[in-house]
């Protein structure tokens, strides 16, 4: 038995009088690979926007690891060990590649102004293993994203790889919790069935627990233990992939009501 | 400039020519952008006249054998003066830029020839037209005062300078109609002058510029040389001078005699300008320097360049250290061959060099747009002051330390021991301003620390506190920087207070290289790039926003301290928030978040044109400097907003379309398309 990594009870979010999310339960077990699904404006990144801290719940509870996430700033969240992509690429587009992923490591190194300054031995080593470990990251992409490349600005790339960096980027951040937003969005299948792959090696080779949005339905087969499924803001159907796509409701947020149920 | 077109290394040097050579198209005038240029012209020689700048220029004569054999304000009546080539290099430069095209790789470019010539002439006739207009419209206007027997203007009021000087320096006292052929001609040829210049060969045109320029800044920067000459001489007849560092200031002593004493009076007259001897030997001289130059390095400088900015950075530091090294040397060396008015000019830069080092990392490299920068020069300013100033404010409490001997002799080491609460204040303030206006963004923070800097001055100023900080009437009397054995820094020896200056940028300067190449100069451009996802990577972007707003105010005290001693007397009127906006138009004008930019931009706009208050090379152009700042900002950002030496990546940002379109031409571009690169590379 795995133990709950992230707990969420009752939780509701509002943007004026619209009710982003309403009520939701939602957990996710060490070690999990979740999917969650939902037609367009369900509430799916509201969702990843709360946990991260970008956006305050109007009530409810968020627990990671047992402890309690509300009121947290979003660099707390990172700091506590969640960290996420973004379904519109924000990459810091005029830094370098791997400065990218340096800057990521950002929580996870201390060395302060004057260790800078002075160019202190301890200063050079964290820089080092800084640089080192962004490479390691970046080196998960095969060579894509490795070599000339590192020196790069992250605008000369293209958009898939622009995802790829997302993710090393989001990576770097040493999470126990990672949050994919659509990951695949405008890539090719094969592209697409590549990082499906890769997704699994993120549990299984680095350890990270994964929430992931996706509106493609293959990859949310292959790869989530667990399909939840939102719609206007609630949870409608959660279990494995067979059991929520075969729901009815489920297919009807996304297909429409058929009509003979209409009247 | 795109890159993509005119530095394209396959070629061997010069491929604009062979590429222009290849297949040549006809080309005609074209009218529209001739009246276009000529439009432009005509609005920009009216507008200059109406500044001002023309009379007011007219004392000084740059070439004394022009004689445009009419009057002119000058008493002495002859000579190109100042005020003329104001209006006349206008003409000259647009019949210049009216040729200019954009010729795209693989394109055909125009042949050139006559029709640039015809061109050029038409932007120049059509500029003279609009001083003819001028003229006209004031001929109308004038009229004899039937009391006085003056010439009055209707519309003096409002245009100050709408008024007969101007009228006669225009119309050369003849009456508009002398202007309306001698204008349009006037400024005809010279335009046609300018557009020539293209037809030329690279090699003679750069001969040719280089002897105008030299012609005209050896005129114009006359009192400079007299300056170096002394400064030369005085150390060639005393080289001992070279071991004494803040010594002695270059005192009353009588100019030494020196060999350039018979060239400078070859060179100029007596009235000041050039004589016909002297243009025709410096032209001369500066054309074969340039002939002989560009046969010498063949492009070889440029490949070095090249080569050098081709490596990567890790492999740069080795020459980047011998540049420095030698950079250094040279600076530390060069006071000592200039004379007091060049040292002071020195001087001034570095005061506005460090203020624009700390803007810089506040703004280039955090992207926090502070306006209200010169509060913590004052804060610097004034601390200094009420330490090592027995005229301060008469209710400071005994125990607030006072570093002045009781016979109001500076105390040694005073001014360091007062610049550690210098420090301290500024590290203070900057957290008091800094705290409530960080959590705020782009054009609101700006705003707010516009209002801040505003107060600071104003409680300087206030009446409540006159007692500490003496109001308007400021702090007076303050002490030199006494440093014991090693000399005193103080005003009268402005050599002094640019080694100061110097040592305090040489740490700013380290500082922000150190910087930026830190964990905390990442979060600062992550932070400038995208606050949100920079704070959603774990950045605590108020605490690092925070952070640089105290290393910037930190510095900007420095700056004050040494402002402090080298005034000896500090007003709230010298802080300004025109203090803030020039370093923040040094900083743009420069290039944003690039060092050598900073350094570059304080040369030319504290240097070049002055500080708020600071005369600077330009002397003659104090009056206009704001209209200069402004105009030069406007060009700027129209033709180069990246700055005069670019950041890499700022530059990258704002020509993202022609960096991209470089990297394809290299095949680095990313398609997307990676069907065949290895994935099964396992983390190591
Ligand atoms: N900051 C905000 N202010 C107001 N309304 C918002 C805000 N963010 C999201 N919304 C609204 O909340 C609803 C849910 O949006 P959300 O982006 O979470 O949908 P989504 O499930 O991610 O959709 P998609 O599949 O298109 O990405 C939408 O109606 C959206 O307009
Ligand atoms: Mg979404």
């Amino acid at each position: 038995m795995s133990e709950r990594i992230l707990d969420i009870n009752n939780l509701s979010v509002t943007f004026g009088g619209l009710h982003a999310l309403k009520d939701l339960n939602f957990h996710v077990d060490e070690g999990e690979i979740v999917g969650v699904i939902g037609p367009n404006g369900a509430g799916k990144t509201t969702f990843f926007n709360m946990i991260s801290g970008m956006v305050t719940p109007s009530s409810g509870e968020i627990l990671f690891e047992g402890e309690s996430m509300i009121g947290l700033d979003p660099n707390q969240v990172t700091q506590r060990g969640i960290s996420r992509t973004f379904q519109n690429v924000r990459l810091f587009a005029n830094m370098t590649i791997v400065e990218n992923v340096m800057v990521a490591q950002h929580c996870r190194t201390k060395k302060g102004i004057f260790s800078s300054l002075f160019n202190t031995p301890g200063f050079r080593k964290e820089e080092a293993e800084i640089r080192a470990h962004a490479e390691k990251v970046l080196g998960f992409f095969g060579t894509r994203l490795i070599g000339y490349r590192l020196e790069q600005p992250a605008s000369v790339l293209s958009y898939a790889n622009r995802r790829r960096l997302e993710i090393a980027r989001a990576m770097a951040t040493s999470p126990r919790l990672l949050l994919l937003d659509e990951p695949v969005a405008g890539m090719n299948p094969k592209e697409s069935a590549e990082l499906t792959d890769l997704i699994g090696k993120l549990r299984s080779e680095w350890g990270f627990t994964i929430v992931m949005i996706e509106h493609d339905m293959n990859v949310v087969r292959d790869v989530s233990d667990r399909v939840v499924c939102l719609d206007h803001g609630e949870t409608l159907a959660q279990g494995s992939f067979e059991e929520v796509s075969n729901n009815p409701e489920v297919i009807e947020a996304y297909l429409g009501r058929p009509l003979e149920k209409r009247a | 400039m795109s890159t993509t077109t005119t530095d394209n290394d396959v070629f061997e040097p010069s491929p604009a020519e062979s590429a222009m050579a290849a297949a040549p198209v006809q080309s005609s005038v074209d009218w529209n952008k001739v009246a276009r240029f000529g439009g432009i012209l005509a609005l920009a020689l009216v507008f200059i006249s109406l500044s001002g700048m023309p009379v007011g220029l007219d004392k000084r004569t740059i070439l004394y054998w022009i004689n445009p054999g009419v009057y002119v304000n000058n008493p002495d009546g002859v000579g190109l003066t100042l005020g003329y080539l104001s209006l006349l290099i206008w003409p000259i430069l647009l019949g210049w830029a009216v040729g200019n095209e954009v010729v795209l790789e693989g394109m055909q470019a125009t042949k050139r020839g006559f029709s640039d010539l015809l061109a050029g002439f038409g932007v120049g006739a059509l500029g003279g037209l609009g001083v003819f207009a001028l003229t006209f419209l004031m001929g109308l206007d004038r009229e004899m005062d039937p009391d006085s027997g003056a010439l009055v203007y209707g519309v003096r009021d409002p245009l100050v300078n709408w008024n007969e000087n101007l009228y006669v320096l225009l119309t050369f006292n003849r009456g508009w109609g002398f202007a309306l052929w001698v204008w349009p001609l006037l400024a005809g040829v010279l335009a046609l002058i300018g557009a020539g210049l293209r037809l030329l060969p690279d090699g003679i045109r750069k001969a040719v510029l280089a002897a105008v320029t030299a012609i005209v800044s050896v005129s114009i920067f006359q009192f400079l040389i007299d300056d170096v000459i002394e400064g030369v001489g005085e150390t060639i007849n005393d080289p001992g001078r070279l071991s004494n560092f803040f010594g002695d200031p270059d005192d009353g002593r009588p100019r030494v005699d020196s060999v350039f004493d018979g060239l400078i009076e070859f060179v100029y007259a007596q009235t000041g300008g050039l004589r016909l001897q002297g243009m025709i030997l410096i032209g001369v001289v500066a054309a074969a320097l340039s002939l002989a130059g560009s046969y010498v390095t063949r492009g070889r400088f440029k490949a070095s360049r090249k080569a050098y900015f081709d490596k990567p950075l890790a492999q740069r530091t080795m020459s980047t250290s011998v540049l420095m090294f030698v950079t250094a040397l040279a600076l530390i060396i060069l006071p000592f061959f200039t004379g007091k008015i060049a040292n002071e000019l020195f001087a001034n830069v570095g005061i506005f060099l460090l203020l624009a080092l700390g803007l810089n990392i506040v703004v280039g490299l955090a992207g926090i747009l502070d306006l209200g920068y010169v509060a913590f020069f004052a804060v610097g300013g004034y601390t200094t002051a009420v330490l090592t100033s027995a005229g301060r404010g008469d209710e400071w409490p005994s125990w607030v330390p006072l570093f002045v001997t009781d016979d109001g002799e500076a105390v040694v080491g005073g001014w360091l021991i007062a610049l550690v609460f210098v420090v301290i204040f500024a590290a203070i303030t900057g957290l008091l301003i800094g705290a409530p206006v960080i959590r705020m963004r782009g054009d609101y923070l700006a705003i707010v620390t516009l209002g801040f800097g505003e107060i600071i001055r104003l409680l300087f100023l206030s009446d409540w506190l006159s007692g500490y900080f003496g109001g308007a009437q400021g702090i007076t009397n303050i002490e030199s920087a006494d440093f014991g054995p090693l000399g005193t820094v103080s005003g009268i020896n402005p050599r002094s207070v640019f080694y100061l200056v110097l040592f305090f940028s040489a740490i700013a300067i380290y500082v922000s290289w150190r910087l930026e190449r830190s964990r905390l100069g990442r979060a600062w451009m992550a932070i400038r790039e995208d606050e949100s996802v920079a704070e959603a990577m774990g950045i605590n972007t108020v605490n690092m926003k925070l952070m640089a707003f105290v290393v910037g105010a930190v510095l900007a005290s420095f700056s004050g301290a040494i402002f402090s001693a080298k005034v000896g007397s500090i007003f709230p009127t010298s802080f300004l928030i025109l203090v803030s906006i020039i370093i923040l138009v040094v900083v743009i004008v420069g290039g944003m978040g690039n060092i050598m930019g900073v350094i570059v931009g304080s040369l030319v706009l504290i240097g070049v044109l002055g500080g708020p208050k600071q005369p600077g090379l330009l002397q003659e152009f104090s009056e206009y400097k704001l209209l200069i700042y402004g105009a030069l900002l406007i060009w700027m950002m129209l033709k180069r907003p990246e700055g005069l030496v670019p950041n890499a990546r700022r530059s990258r940002e704002l020509h993202q379309d022609e960096f991209l379109q470089d990297a394809w031409l290299k095949g680095e571009v990313d398609t997307g398309d990676d069907g065949d690169v290895a994935v099964e590379v396992a983390p190591a």
